[in-house]
């Protein structure tokens, strides 16, 4: 008796297991498939940044809008206007008179961070899985996602990159630098008018 | 008579040596001077310098096309790096950031001599505030990563002002870290030789060097990707020695033919190997003396002169011609007194036509002109002087007489019609030529220089593509200033800067490159040096200006540590700019002649412009005083110095055939005869310009060469027709038409040769002079009167 019950026990056990795995590897998939559909988003932005070399957050915020698959616009309202226009890998900044363009092939540094946030608005999970090891956590409806890249170059500069969000929604964005900076994005889908 | 005889002959073979030697001797030049004036004006002297060897003279384009987009990466990155490793290169730029790690060093290290932004006024208390804050501002961009580090040594940005400034220049478009063209669809490579592009031999092993990279590039990865790929090459230096191989293959392979076609139709004429190579005497002297007078007259003999060269063939195998047929029937002495003079006036006439060329200021003309002048002088010398010494007695050659009565029989019909209709028929057709030219009036005649360019329109559409595709390497107008020394062209240079961006605000122009960018002169980098406050100034100036900032002051140590060292450092020389690409940047941007200085300004045109307000340009620069300073637009420029040319040329020919006209009526005596003369010559250069005109074909400078040849060559016919009116000997004329003959047979045949090469320049030539030659001779025996005139 015993024994078949533990057998079962068992068995239950390892499908549940099972059952739980691929639930999260599922949830990945179906979150990745989620963004993937939506074609144009547009969510207001705070970005506060700690920096060892200030005493206080430098606070940012504006609006962020993307089209599907490699479009994404910055637009900086406070303090200063300033946008940021990112199209196959191509950085561009405008402040002021100012422009600025970027190829960001040349800036290896800064891919990683421009990356993590066009790929997973992109649903992009292979794309994702180029540059970090990827970690999830949650459900479909609570999720977080925490990126950490490959390449041990980057490593000296961005140690993490972890997005949290529900379904196609990101809520925040918080990327830790290896020197211990770091900087937090908060979303929020504006209200509709 | 013996004596006299042993004389000319010696010394013909003394002349013909000593000009050997002079020929052997000379200086050969192959570059573009030939089109340039010789006592250029300032401007002029400018534009000859930049087409030799300014910065513009010395680009290599190279695309590479076809096949994958990373294989086009991948072998791009390849070439280069063999490239930059070659000496031949002064620079070889395909969009990689190669050498950026060494010039942000260099540039980190020199931040405030290079930075415009370093006054007194940057580093107050205000201006320090004003610099940080903005700084800060730009750490929370995703580049705020890489500002990070540099905050503490360079917290008011002069680093990134500076990339900032010398990234204004536009820049290609860029894929996979390397340039390509807007679509994608080419990689683009630009290597500047360390030779001027006027250095032919030194452009053609640079271009092999690129060629050798392209093939090694391919060899070290190869896949599908790379198999299709195909390398294209453009740029001036790629013209200048393709157009060179050109020449040479076709003035090699045209003489090799025509000679063997006018040997042939020469001995089925002589029947006699001995008359063909005395025949050919005469040819020869010519040409080695007309050299040999260019080299001595000029310093030195331009390539294309010896291109022209050729044109000579065509006039002095005719004098041994004239020789040997009309010799035929009598003794050479009497041939000396019965023809000789007529030769001897169709040869001024001819010399007088040349020599209008002399004081012609495009040096490739007036080479032409004492060329042609010395060898056909030479040529009938020899004809008249040692022909006759070297000739065997009892020598004749195959008699033609009856081939010039199967000419006159073809004549006969001409002969019976009444004068009056011929005239009317002549009067009809230089009427109808002359329509046709006015109906062409403005289109008649190409006043761009690339007119006479052996390059092909779809090399240079292909050259003005791959141009557009690099934005930033087109240097088509530019300012230049000029000093005594490198710091005062470079002091001139700031000065012209702030005009021109002011001009840039204003969107007049896209943007402007300076060697001051790359070096500041000796006074603007003392003036910034001296502007950095001492220590103690410093830090107050920051305590002050970092109160509201929330900067942590500490951080700052090493800025402190940088002013401090830069205060005392010495200003920075050309010498320290070696080994980095501003090095590059600057040397191509610096021209040092002889005692003066020149600094070159290009400029770009605005966004959407298709060329730069020169004008606008100019009135800037007026207007800050800077009348040392020269606004050029190179094309214009070259455009305006060939139609120049063009406009000089034509008034010489003018007064070339009214001094050809003048001759003639001292020599014969009557205004009727010089019409007779002059009129099939007139009416063969109208009916060959609108026969080009018809169909098609814009004038050049080199189609009116050719029909200053027509009326030179003419002359000859028409005179021998004028002849034989005026003396009427029996059988003279079948003599007469034999001689003309075969004489424009061989002229016919080595010009209508050159209308097939590749060479514009010489299909100009033969396109005017082969039908040109023909119609002369059948005008002048068409119009030419048989009866002598009735007193």
């Amino acid at each position: 008796m015993m024994p078949r019950v533990a057998g079962v026990l068992s068995r239950v056990a390892g499908l549940l297991l099972l059952a739980a795995l691929g639930g999260a590897s599922g949830d990945l998939d179906q979150v990745m498939a989620l963004l993937a559909q939506r074609q144009h988003g547009r969510v207001e932005f705070i970005e506060q940044q700690f920096l060892a070399v200030l005493k206080r957050p430098v606070e940012s915020s504006g609006e962020l809008r993307y089209d599907a698959p490699d479009r994404l616009e910055k637009r900086t309202l406070l303090p200063k206007k300033e946008t940021l226009e990112l199209a196959g890998g191509i950085l561009t900044t405008q402040r002021g008179a100012r422009r600025r363009v970027l190829d960001l092939h040349r800036y290896p540094q800064i891919l990683p961070l421009v990356e993590s946030i066009r790929a997973t608005l992109a649903g992009d999970r292979a794309a994702l899985e180029r540059v970090f090891r990827i970690e999830f956590a949650g459900s479909v409806e609570r999720w977080s996602l925490t990126l950490e890249p490959l390449d041990q170059e980057l490593l000296r500069t961005v140690k993490q990159v972890q997005i949290d969000g529900s379904r196609d929604q990101l809520h925040r964005i918080e990327i830790r630098q290896a020197d211990g900076d770091r900087s937090l994005m908060t979303l929020r889908t504006p209200a509709a008018p | 008579m013996n004596r006299q005889r042993t004389r000319a002959a010696a010394l013909w073979v003394c002349c013909v040596a000593l000009a050997s030697i002079v020929v052997a001797r000379a200086h050969y030049i192959t570059d573009l001077s030939a089109f340039l004036p010789a006592h250029p004006t300032p401007t002029q002297q400018l534009l000859v310098d930049q087409l030799r060897d300014g910065p513009a003279s010395r680009l290599i384009l190279a695309a590479i096309d076809q096949g994958e987009r990373s294989a086009r990466a991948r072998v791009s990155m390849a070439m280069a790096r063999r490239l930059r490793a070659d000496p031949q290169f002064a620079s070889v730029n395909n969009g990689e950031p190669v050498s950026a790690q060494r010039d942000r060093e260099f540039l980190f290290r020199h931040r405030y001599l290079l930075s415009d932004r370093v006054t007194a006024a940057h580093f107050s208390a205000d201006g320090l505030h004003a610099a940080i804050a903005d700084s800060i501002e730009e750490l929370a961009s995703p580049a705020g990563l890489l500002l990070k580090s540099l905050l503490p040594t360079d917290p008011t940005g002069e680093m990134l002002h500076i990339l900032d400034e010398l990234e204004r220049m536009p820049q290609p478009a860029t894929a996979d870290g390397i340039w390509v063209s807007p679509s994608g669809t080419r990689a683009l490579l630009v290597a500047q030789t360390a030779a001027g592009g006027s250095d032919t031999d030194a452009q053609e092993s640079a271009i092999k060097a690129i060629r050798a990279a392209f093939i090694a590039a391919l060899s070290e990865s190869p896949d599908s990707g790379t198999k299709a790929l195909q390398l294209k090459l453009s740029g001036p230096g790629v013209f200048a020695v393709d157009a060179r191989a050109k020449i040479e293959r076709a003035a090699v392979r045209l003489s090799i033919v025509s000679g063997i076609l006018v040997v042939t139709l020469l001995f089925a004429v002589y029947r006699s190997a001995t008359a063909l190579a005395l025949g050919l005497a005469p040819v020869a002297s010519g040409a080695v003396i007309g050299v040999a007078a260019v080299a001595l007259g000029f310093g030195a003999v331009h390539g294309i002169t010896l291109g022209f060269g050729i044109t000579l063939i065509g006039e002095s195998v005719d004098y041994s011609i004239y020789f040997f047929v009309q010799s035929h029937a009598t003794a050479a002495q009497s041939w000396q007194r019965a023809w000789w003079p007529t030769i001897r006036l169709g040869m001024l006439t001819s010399v007088v036509g040349f020599a209008s060329l002399l004081p012609s200021g495009f040096p490739g003309l007036a080479q032409l002109g004492l060329y042609s002048i010395s060898g056909l002088v030479a040529a009938a010398l020899v004809t008249r002087f040692v022909l006759p010494a070297l000739l065997p007695r009892g020598f004749v050659i195959h008699d033609v007489a009856p081939l010039g009565a199967r000419v006159a029989g073809l004549l006969r019909p001409v002969r019976r019609t009444s004068g009056r209709a011929i005239a009317a028929f002549a009067v009809a057709l230089a009427g109808a030529a002359l329509v046709v030219l006015l109906r062409h009036q403005g289109t008649l005649w190409n006043r761009e220089l690339a007119a006479l360019s052996p390059i092909s329109a779809a090399d240079q559409d292909f050259d003005a593509k791959l141009r557009a595709d690099l934005g930033a390497a087109d240097v088509r107008e530019l300012v230049v200033v000029s000093g005594p020394t490198l710091e005062s062209a470079l002091e001139l240079a700031e000065h012209a800067a702030t005009a021109l961006a002011v001009l840039v605000d204003a969107k007049v122009i896209g943007a402007f490159d300076s060697p001051a960018n790359y070096l500041p002169s000796m006074a603007t980098q003392k003036a910034r040096r001296d502007s950095l406050p001492d220590a103690r100034q410093l830090r107050a100036n920051i305590r002050q200006a970092s109160a509201d900032l929330g900067l942590n002051e500490a951080v700052l140590q090493p800025f402190f540590a940088d002013v401090e060292s830069a205060r005392q450092a010495p200003l920075i020389g050309a010498q320290d700019l070696q080994g980095t690409s501003l090095g590059t940047g600057f040397d191509a941007l610096i021209m040092h002649q002889k005692n003066r200085w020149n600094a070159i300004l290009p400029l770009h045109a605005a966004a959407g412009a298709q060329a730069v307000d020169t004008a606008r340009v100019r009135a800037a620069l007026q207007e800050a005083q800077l009348t040392a300073a020269q606004a050029l637009d190179l094309k214009q420029e070259s455009d305006g110095l060939y139609a120049g040319y063009l406009t000089e040329a034509i008034r010489m020919s003018l007064t070339g055939v009214l001094a050809i006209i003048v001759l003639l009526l001292v020599a014969l005596r009557s205004p009727l005869r010089v019409a007779r003369v002059m009129a099939p010559l007139l009416l063969a250069v109208l009916a060959v310009a609108a026969g080009l005109a018809l169909s098609g074909v814009q004038l050049t400078i080199l189609h009116l060469v050719g029909m200053l040849l027509i009326v030179a060559v003419g002359s000859n016919y028409a005179l021998f027709f004028d002849r034989q009116a005026s003396v009427h000997e029996p059988g003279g004329e079948s003599l007469t038409l034999a001689s003309l003959v075969i004489a424009n047979a061989s002229t016919v045949i080595a010009f209508g040769l050159l209308s097939f090469s590749q060479i514009p320049v010489l299909v100009a030539l033969g396109a005017t002079v082969a039908p040109g030659a023909f119609l002369a001779l059948l005008f002048a025996a068409v119009l030419a009167r048989t009866e002598p005139p009735r007193a």
